[in-house]
């Protein structure tokens, strides 16, 4: 007797299937492990070696010499990175919130210009940003970097959260506002507890995209306060001496991975949080 | 607990719009219960939102009690209202989404979990006070939701549709309940509905409103026996209001209508204050109630012979149309009685019953009844022509 739920484990069609995906994901994953591979090879076996080869001799040299020069560009990308995600993540809470449940008479309008903020390339605002520093005094420092990936930021952040607010009905807000409650304890107490979705795409978004930032870093930082991206390029670019290609890509895997680990820690709540709101239930 | 007075509300969304409220005037008792009800767009959830505060009026003011809030916030009024969607708190169990009001209110500990346990006591929720609204059922849900309106004590409960999401069964249940929670309770209490069979069961007092303009605000007997015009008239009463567009005719000095049902004639002699109707294009308004199988004791009313055209028989009655003045005609029949399509049958109207709508605008016609019309004065709002 053969049953219907018995059918043949591996048909021709699911072979095909798993043989693209396993074609695809070696094209993916194919740089990552050329880096991975010349970061722990030495400089000798780079040079006689193919780019695919296993090290003849596995050492660390190239992970620790790596970190010892951008160490701090490191720790900078961090104090560049955390409070500007933070703030412009806060931020753009409150304003979804206006948008979505407190809209005033022309709040469509503001959004839609607000809108045409995530459409402004980086390289527009150099010039007006770094006028505008400068007249802050904030020239060259963290805090004015910090400042430009906030204002920058809070269109994106801005949209996600208003997106995701007009999908909660207006009446949580009216019951609220009978109950008792203001517009800051609203907020806090029945919307903020439904954002977890919402703040975690806001936040890995805003992450990867301050913390890979190049163009803002080299123009808006000098010195000793330049973010990781930019002491990377240093890092690669210097002519003189040999080319230590180990302690490159050792660089720029530590570059990477704090990125890496967002997206594997909060990677769920993405998907999840991007979707949210298309299908109701 | 207190009364509800609106006078002379309006509110436009902008000048050049159309007006979304128009001298809305009627008040209620302590403890009454208010039902407005209308189709949908007709501005009731508006006013609604408008007594609550969670918009503003443009003209006019809203009394609760002595004390005119129409300036005051939401939170100021002391009102409690239930929503269509319930609106519970997703993030919040059954028991804080009770206490919410409370905490913010800043009552004490000890008396908001007595309060709870009042009120969940009341409606047998006790069971479900550490769920999430996410895990309850529909009927469970709007058991909680009126459960965070009762225990804040507010002055007025609102109620926006709070049995529509509920399946017909439920809904009915439900019904029964609000009604003996109110007797139980006497709360002031105004509920909008667009189903008009909630609006003749709950409520104390019924406003009929349309495009914005209440049509008639009286008890639910008023507004069956006595509509102020076509409208409210084909609103209210399922199956609906028969209407007959004719012409009346003057006969031996008595104003008649005369049906024709294409087998037979009939003349119905009009009891009304017949002043100026001669003569007059008007519609005929009966309900299938009304027209009743012909028997000998009740000899001396009209009849007519007709022919059935359908039966709907619902069980509790059977649905008989026929065919008068070329108008189709629905009479409600006793359940015993199945005539088959084709046969026919003898009918008899009681012409004191008659209702008159002129043909134009609508309008009741020929109120006469003094004790009536005095006893109607006050309350009947009658529909405003411009």
């Amino acid at each position: 007797m053969t049953s219907l739920a018995n059918k043949p484990a591996l048909s021709l069609s699911r072979v095909a299937i798993y043989a693209v995906l396993i074609v695809a994901v070696f094209i993916y994953l194919v740089p990552l492990v050329v880096m991975l591979l010349t970061s722990f090879k030495s400089p000798e076996d780079i040079g006689s070696g193919n780019l695919l080869s296993w090290p003849t001799e596995v050492t660390a040299i190239g992970w620790i010499k790596a970190w010892a020069t951008v160490k701090g560009y490191f720790w900078n990308s961090f104090l560049i990175t955390v409070p500007a995600v933070l703030i412009s993540t806060t931020i753009g809470a409150l304003n979804g919130y206006v948008l979505s449940m407190w809209r005033f008479r022309g709040s469509q309008l503001f959004f839609g210009l607000l809108l045409f903020g995530c459409f402004l390339p980086f390289q527009t605002v150099l010039l007006p940003a770094s006028f505008t520093l400068g007249k802050m005094g904030l020239a060259s420092t963290t805090t004015g970097l910090v400042f430009v990936h906030v204002v920058y930021g809070l269109a994106f952040t801005t949209l996600f959260f208003r997106n995701y607010y007009v999908s909660i009905p207006e009446a949580l807000v009216k019951a609220a506002r009978l109950d008792g409650a203001g517009f800051f304890t609203i907020f806090r107490r029945i919307i903020l507890p439904m954002s977890t979705p919402i703040i975690m795409v806001c936040l890995i978004w805003q992450f990867t995209q301050i913390w890979n930032d190049f163009l803002f870093g080299v123009v808006f930082s000098s010195g000793d306060s330049q973010p990781i991206t930019v002491a990377l390029n240093n890092l690669v670019n210097t002519s003189t001496g040999a080319k230590e290609y180990n302690v490159d890509m050792a660089a720029a895997m530590i570059a990477g991975l704090p990125t890496l680990l967002v997206y594997v820690v909060a990677g769920k709540y993405f998907v999840r949080g991007l979707t949210a709101g298309a299908v109701k239930g | 607990m207190a009364t509800l007075e609106l006078r002379n509300v309006n509110k436009t969304y902008g000048a050049g719009l159309p007006d979304t409220l128009k001298n809305i005037e009627l008040s209620i008792k302590e403890g009454e219960f208010l039902i407005l009800v209308g189709p949908s767009g007709c501005g009731k959830s508006t006013l609604m939102n408008c007594i609550a505060g969670l918009e503003n009026i443009t003209g006019g003011a809203i009394m609760i009690g002595d004390q005119d809030v129409s300036g005051m916030s939401p939170k100021d009024r002391d009102i409690a209202m239930v929503f269509q969607s319930y609106a519970l708190y997703p993030t919040m169990s059954v028991r804080e989404n009770i206490e919410f009001g409370l905490k913010i209110r800043k009552m004490n500990q000890a008396d908001i979990d007595a309060e709870v346990a009042r009120v969940a006591k009341l409606l047998q929720i006790e069971h479900l006070l550490n769920r999430k609204p996410g895990q309850l059922s529909g009927g469970q849900q709007q058991r909680v939701a009126m459960g965070r309106a009762l225990a804040r004590r507010p002055k007025i409960y609102l109620f926006d549709e709070p049995l529509s999401n509920l399946d017909a069964k439920l809904r009915v249940e439900m019904r029964t309940e609000m009604k003996l929670m109110h007797q139980r309770l006497k709360t002031t209490t105004v509920y909008v509905t667009h189903d008009q069979i909630e609006a003749m069961t709950l409520g104390d007092k019924v406003a009929v409103m349309k495009d914005g303009i209440i049509q008639q605000f009286g008890t639910p007997k008023q507004i069956y026996n006595d509509p102020a015009n076509l409208f409210v008239a084909s609103f209210i009463g399922s199956p609906p209001m028969n209407f007959i567009p004719l012409r009346l005719q003057r006969k031996d000095g008595r104003l008649v209508a005369l049906l024709d049902s294409s087998q037979a004639r009939c003349e119905l002699p009009m009891s009304m204050n017949d002043a100026g109707l001669e003569d007059r294009e008007v519609i005929l308004g009966l309900r299938p109630e009304q027209i009743v199988l012909a028997s000998a004791d009740a000899a001396g009313l009209p009849t007519i012979r007709a022919e059935v055209q359908v039966t709907e028989p619902t069980g509790p009655d059977t649905l008989v149309f026929v065919t008068l003045n070329e108008s189709k005609v629905c009479c409600r029949l006793a359940p015993d009685i199945a005539p088959a399509v084709g046969e026919t049958l003898t009918l008899q109207f009681d012409p004191a019953k008659v209702l008159l709508f002129d043909a134009k605008t609508g309008e009741r016609l020929g109120v006469l009844a003094p004790s009536q019309s005095v006893e109607n004065m006050g309350n009947v709002t009658r529909l405003n022509r411009n």
